[in-house]
């Protein structure tokens, strides 16, 4: 096997009637990574992965997964891949400690081996103590955990993970983060999709920004930032008529053009580098331009994509949602 | 919440190596392995019997009251007594009890089908006929119940079976089988069809006219000719003939070789289609 890439995608086309939710997306994934595919509700992740999971028919491409072809050999992909999904897959009706032995046994666990194996991983994620009560007491946390849990009874060495922390409260997220982490530790690669700028930047070793079923970039999370700044500075002035010398402040202090909103005297200013947020302020003084509000705030997925596409995430529960 | 910490070197002695997964991949589940498979799918729908107890209320509700209904309003019309009815009767009861069992198979695994789990069970490396099949062999369960307790209630207002106890040992097997059987095609429409309502819609419209256009409840001779026609080649009509053999006479008749071939052929024709359907529906 010349090529083990963990995925080797080709122009992957997945079509649901008139619409092209994903239209010719390359993708390439190595071994041991985490790889993050980022975009807004809608761009066509999820339909990604369930093709690439063999949960949906590949309408145009080619897939490799370890160097075996997905839409040639969907039972071995299966053996080698674990899928959490956005929304549980686990089965209400039964406990925690039923549903691992139920997906242990179905794998070709031996039904002692599928307990001791169900018991491990009901350690691991946290969840002996709720092992036998039904999942319907389960919270959303102890829910993606068990589903965590399901995907890793035979230990595949690639996992997708269909946004694992939308809907969790920031502690839980914090967690989840921990676990995945742990995941790449043992060998594991990782594809992840998410809404979260922030979640790529925490988790991913590279990550492809998907728009519209298109890839629109793929880079560091660390080059994607500085495409857009590493933070923004915002400023409201004193007095709005200022705002013409303001600007020229700044583009002499850090070599780049703000964006105006001259009605209400406000700019924002991006920053390679937060400690240039100072420099900005120390020039604005020196000029005698009194300010009435500073923030800087870090980049949001919108600002990415605003760069990146020119248009916004159109998504208006994402900026709720952060 | 206590935070995790992991221990790798107790947890995961190796860590995990694609090139050694890949070798050991197969192109698909051997014959032991999806015997396995279905049977731990029985168990998670045994289990859920066993949890939701109120989805038995068919299996119980219908042989009482059906079988009742039906001797004392039909009784004196078709077979002079209620008495002389009941032998035509019981067996055409068990096979519309079967299949209302059928029906309700397909109905549940529609609903099943749209939890989030069947992603789960998509997506692991298993035969694709595990999660059909599981849930109907859990189903025999319900046969086995419905059946029973036709006949029970059957004794129970005065039918004498000729065939004896071991007449209607095999009379309930040979329904179970049927029911069984015939469940394919309810499973297939299951996997077709958009949502549970509309399963149990043209489910119904199968099943009135599989049962009531066969010899279930009247003799076939005292229909119309073309009607006749139908009925004769019902696969129904021969499991009901089939029971009554068994049940009356305690006799293995050529019916009863029909009623099996028949099922064969059911099993044989829907068995693939339903795996099909379900495969492409990912």
């Amino acid at each position: 096997m010349a090529d083990l890439s963990a995925v080797r995608a080709d122009g992957l086309v997945k079509n649901f009637g008139d619409f092209r939710a994903v239209d010719g997306i390359d993708l390439h994934v190595r071994q041991g990574e985490i790889f993050g595919v980022l975009g807004p509700n809608g761009a066509g992740k999820t339909t990604m992965l369930r093709m690439l999971a063999t949960l949906l028919p590949i309408d145009g491409g080619h897939a490799e997964i370890f160097g075996v072809d997905v839409r040639r050999e969907p039972h071995r992909i299966r053996q080698l891949v674990g899928v959490t999904g956005q929304y549980a897959s686990v089965d209400e009706d039964l406990t925690a400690r039923e549903n691992l032995w139920l997906f242990a046994r179905l794998q070709g666990l031996t039904s002692t081996r599928a307990k001791t194996v169900a018991d491990d991983l009901l350690q691991r994620f946290d969840l002996q103590e709720a092992a036998g009560r039904p999942l319907s007491q389960f919270s959303g946390g102890m829910r993606r955990r068990l589903d965590l849990a399901s995907s890793l009874i035979t230990r595949p060495p690639l996992i997708f993970l269909d946004e694992p922390t939308t809907g969790l409260d920031p502690r839980t997220r914090g967690q989840m983060w921990d676990t995945i982490r742990e995941l790449v530790t043992d060998g594991s690669t990782i594809l992840l999709t998410t809404q979260y700028l922030d979640e790529a930047d925490q988790l991913a070793d590279r990550v492809a920004v998907i728009d519209r079923g298109r890839k629109v970039a793929e880079d560091t999370p660390d080059a994607l930032k500085t495409q857009v700044g590493d933070s923004t500075l915002q400023l409201s002035l004193a007095d709005g008529a200022d705002i013409a010398m303001a600007a020229n402040v700044v583009r002499r202090v850090l070599g780049e053009d703000p964006v105006l909103t001259p009605e209400s005297g406000r700019m924002k200013i991006p920053l390679p580098d937060a400690d240039r947020a100072a420099d900005v302020l120390i020039g604005l003084r020196e000029a005698g331009l009194g300010i009435s509000s500073v923030s800087v705030a870090k980049p949001t997925l919108d600002e990415v994509f605003l760069a990146l596409t020119g248009h916004g995430a159109d998504n208006p529960q994402l900026e709720a949602a952060r | 919440m206590t935070t995790r910490t992991m221990t790798p070197a107790t947890l995961n002695p190796q860590r995990v190596d694609p090139s050694t997964v890949v070798a050991r991949t197969t192109p698909r589940s051997s014959l032991q392995e999806t015997w396995v498979q279905i049977l731990a799918m029985a168990w998670r729908a045994l289990k859920k019997m066993r949890r939701k107890p109120e989805q038995f209320f068919d299996v119980l509700i219908q042989p009482l009251l059906f079988t009742a209904m039906f001797a004392f309003i039909f009784g004196g019309a078709i077979s002079g007594s209620v008495s002389n009815y009941l032998p035509v009767l019981i067996p055409g009861i068990l096979a519309q009890t079967a299949l209302t069992v059928c029906m309700a198979t397909g109905v549940q695994l529609r609903e099943d089908m749209d939890k989030g789990v069947f992603d789960r069970f998509k997506s692991l490396p298993i035969a694709r006929i595990a999660p059909l099949a599981g849930p109907m062999i859990a189903d025999l369960i319900r046969y086995g119940i419905a059946s029973v307790l036709t006949l029970a209630t059957g004794l129970f207002i005065g039918y004498r079976p000729g065939g004896g106890v071991l007449g209607c040992v095999a009379g309930v097997a040979l329904t179970m089988i049927a029911g069984w059987s015939l469940a394919w095609i309810f499973t297939w429409l299951g996997t077709m069809a958009r949502s549970a309502q509309s399963v149990q819609g043209i489910s119904m419209m199968i099943m009135f006219p599989l049962t009531f256009l066969s010899n279930a409840f009247v003799p076939a001779e005292t229909l119309p000719g073309w009607l006749e026609a139908f009925v004769k080649v019902n696969p129904v009509s021969h499991v009901v003939s089939a029971v009554r053999d068994l049940l009356n006479d305690g006799a293995v008749t050529v019916e009863v070789g029909w009623a099996v071939i028949g099922c064969v052929i059911v099993v044989l024709i829907f068995a693939p289609l339903a795996v099909r359907s379900y495969s492409r529906k990912m």
